[in-house]
């Protein structure tokens, strides 16, 4: 092991314009300076963290200036996960821009596409003309989202904390959701199930057994969760007056979601902006008024446990609709996906009556089923900004149409990229290792940040 | 100056019928019933994917995108809109502003209000929508950028979307700038929040807010060249390097001769 720093050669520039570079790979920082006289005393530090740091929630970097152990300055550096999600979906056309949305922010892609698909659906004006099974099954998939997104930021809060025990009974919990979530839509992520004028397929044969055996066992789960985290004295002491962010920081920088919910104003989109039909539902929403990492995390589990009474209603509802032929797509021939999937013995694929109906008995059915999936619907020219209560804060889409085939313009407003410009005024003046609690209690995921 | 990319091959039709033509009604969305005046209007776009460069494989090349007329509305706008509306005014005319002097055109569409802001009034119109009780519009939902090649001097849009929780409503502002002149005032003074997001309009778009505490490129590395958000920037359009072969970018991958 080197116990000295080298300034190689191509340091030399760096250390012109800022001082002296070391190198550090998990040395003592007593050894890496060692003998080195010219470094004053109070002299401040400049540490990368990042970009592939296993607290920072994917490639993100953080550029923080330490005094001592005291963050006195910490920036942000973002980007490293940008894949062009905005600008190829004006390459595509609406119905598959779902596919891309849903990539974005990777632990809350239905939330993604219900932003967007409810956009593209006001844009079309046919809000109101959405059938309510599929406004049901959005809700259920939404809520099981939501369950799945929390625990995909409590499970790994522990872990950065050094508690893999947390991190291992939230992926227990997290993996029933998927579960739930693959068998409904067929895929753990990256749904795309959520389309313009309702979903894409009914609930399976099943699915809704499966579900109701999920709410079962789920409360359970989630108490013995906040049996280990609720109370636990380490937990507590790493987070309870961290990453302190009060009403009127979270005005002034516009965070929503938990974050604002810690500081006790209750605002959930859900309630005070109802979208589909989210009024007709009994809930609630938690608040605390710690302002702190901790408050972060007792909203996010409470939210998890009144998602939970929300699936109830929605399998409750669902299980009253008996009428057969009961719609799960828009029922205008124009707008809906004309193919409808089935589960063939070698998986799912087209289904053989639609596939016999366009090949063997109408050629305008075979037409219609041609241009509606390759050059798609037009919508009318227009721009509208749909938001959403997302599981880290409020998700917008803003999507603008020149009439077309395909998005001109589709913008994702994603709560973690807005939030992450909080962070600075979280850590700053607070200790090294508050940051990571503090990035952990935003939630942050760079796939919906960088986009 | 950049060209803009979809006036490729057609001649410039005459300007469109009527600027204030209502909104297209539910029922258009289904293009068998497209009315006359959408056909009547000029093409903007032809195609369906963009590619011009390349042998039509697709069989949509002759798809036509029209210009849709600019919108306006005249009140009442309904809802909580003229409320907003008459707050905005009593309370820019309290700082010797008229109403129309700030604010171009109002749009109610789809159930949203959109004001025009002109640029040089914008932060003065942020200010009282955060400031001014009756309108206390706290939180910033973001700047997007929107490219119009073809709407000569006002080519460039920056839109910006704030909700009030006090009121519980939310509108949109939208500020046109033109191509050569692309400078729109940073709202940073009064929304904290709006500092990533006009960074990010800056790198899509080119968008130059002045007064931005740092306006650097925030998703693209600093070097990069071009905006990419851009209607005239290509999709993929750098070949990509792996293992010593150059993956080129996937408007150039294949060739039908």
């Amino acid at each position: 092991m080197t116990t000295h720093a080298t300034p190689g050669a191509t340091d030399a520039d760096a250390e012109a314009a800022e001082g002296r570079v070391y190198n550090v790979a998990g040395q003592d920082w007593d050894e890496v300076v060692g003998d080195d006289t010219d470094r004053a005393e109070n002299e401040q530090i400049v540490v990368n963290m990042g970009p592939q740091h296993p607290s920072t929630h994917g490639v993100m970097r953080l550029v923080l200036t330490l005094d001592g152990e005291t963050v006195t300055e910490a920036r942000v550096s973002i980007g490293y996960l940008h894949t062009g999600i905005e600008k190829n979906l004006e390459y595509r056309t609406w119905t598959q821009g779902t596919t891309f949305v849903t990539r974005a922010d990777y632990l809350t892609p239905l939330y993604n596409e219900a932003a967007y698909c409810i956009g593209v659906e006001r844009l079309l004006g046919i809000e109101d003309k959405l059938p309510e099974r599929a406004k049901i099954m959005r809700v259920l998939l939404l809520e099981l989202n939501r369950i799945g997104s929390h625990l995909g930021g409590i499970g790994p809060f522990g872990l950065e904390l050094g508690a893999t025990t947390i991190f291992l009974q939230a992926v227990r919990l997290r993996e029933n959701v998927l579960d739930l979530l693959e068998l409904i839509t067929g895929l753990r992520m990256n749904h795309a199930f959520i389309r313009p004028g309702g979903v894409a397929q009914d609930m399976p044969a099943g699915g809704l057994e499966a579900v109701r055996d999920f709410l079962r066992k789920a409360p359970r789960m989630v108490h013995d969760l906040r049996t280990l985290i609720d109370a636990n004295p380490v937990f507590i002491a790493r987070t309870r007056g961290i990453a302190y962010l009060d009403l009127q920081a979270c005005m002034a920088l516009g965070v929503t979601g938990p974050l604002l919910r810690a500081t006790g104003l209750p605002w959930d989109l859900r309630k005070s902006q109802p979208y589909l039909d989210y009024e007709t539902y009994d809930f609630d929403v938690p608040t605390t008024d710690t302002c702190d990492a901790y408050g972060r995390y007792l909203v996010r589990i409470q939210e998890i446990e009144q998602s939970l009474g929300l699936i109830q209603q929605c399998v409750d509802r669902l299980a009253e609709r008996t009428m057969p032929n009961d719609p799960w797509l828009i029922q205008d021939a124009k707008i809906g996906w004309p193919a409808r999937l089935s589960l063939g013995p070698d998986g799912l694929g087209p289904s053989p009556e639609h596939i016999a109906h366009i090949m063997g008995q109408s050629m305008e059915a075979l037409i219609h089923h041609f241009k509606l999936v390759t050059e798609g619907f037009r919508v009318p020219a227009g721009q509208v900004y749909t938001a959403l209560e997302g599981p880290k804060g409020e998700l917008g889409c803003h999507v603008v149409s020149d009439g077309g085939t395909r998005p001109y313009r589709a913008h994702l407003r994603d709560p973690s990229f807005h939030h992450l410009q909080a962070l600075a005024m979280m850590v700053e003046g607070g200790l090294l290792a508050d940051v990571i609690p503090a990035i952990a209690s935003i939630d942050p995921v760079i796939g919906g940040v960088d986009r | 100056m950049t060209q803009p990319s979809s006036g490729t091959g057609d001649s410039r039709p005459p300007s469109p019928p009527g600027g204030g033509e209502p909104p297209a009604v539910e029922s258009d969305s289904l293009p068998a019933r497209q009315g006359e005046q959408r056909i009547s209007a000029p093409v903007v776009r032809r195609g369906l994917f963009g590619v011009h460069d390349t042998p039509d494989t697709s069989g949509y090349g002759q798809l036509q995108v029209r210009k849709q007329p600019p919108l306006s509305s005249e009140p009442p706008y309904g809802g909580y809109f003229d409320a907003v509306a008459q707050a905005l005014g009593g309370a820019l005319e309290a700082d010797g502003l008229g109403f129309s002097d700030a604010i171009e055109r109002v749009v109610v569409d789809r159930g949203e209000i959109t004001f025009h802001v002109r640029r040089e009034h914008l932060v003065a119109v942020c200010n009282k929508l955060l400031n001014d009780p009756k309108l206390r519009f706290e939180i910033f939902g973001g700047v997007s950028g929107v490219h119009y090649p073809d709407d000569t001097g006002r080519e460039l849009r920056a839109v910006y979307h704030v909700l009030s929780i006090t009121h519980n409503r939310r509108i949109r502002l939208e500020v046109a700038t033109p191509d050569a002149d692309r400078h729109v005032p940073s709202v940073t003074s009064v929304y904290p929040a709006a500092n990533w997001h006009e960074r990010e309009t800056w790198d899509f778009f080119g968008i130059i807010f002045d007064g931005h505490p740092a306006l650097t490129r925030i998703e693209m590395p600093d070097d990069w060249p071009g905006h990419p958000g851009r209607k005239d920037y290509p999709l993929g359009g750098i070949p990509v390097e792996y293992r010593g072969t150059k993956v080129p970018p996937p408007d150039e991958r294949r060739w039908y001769a």
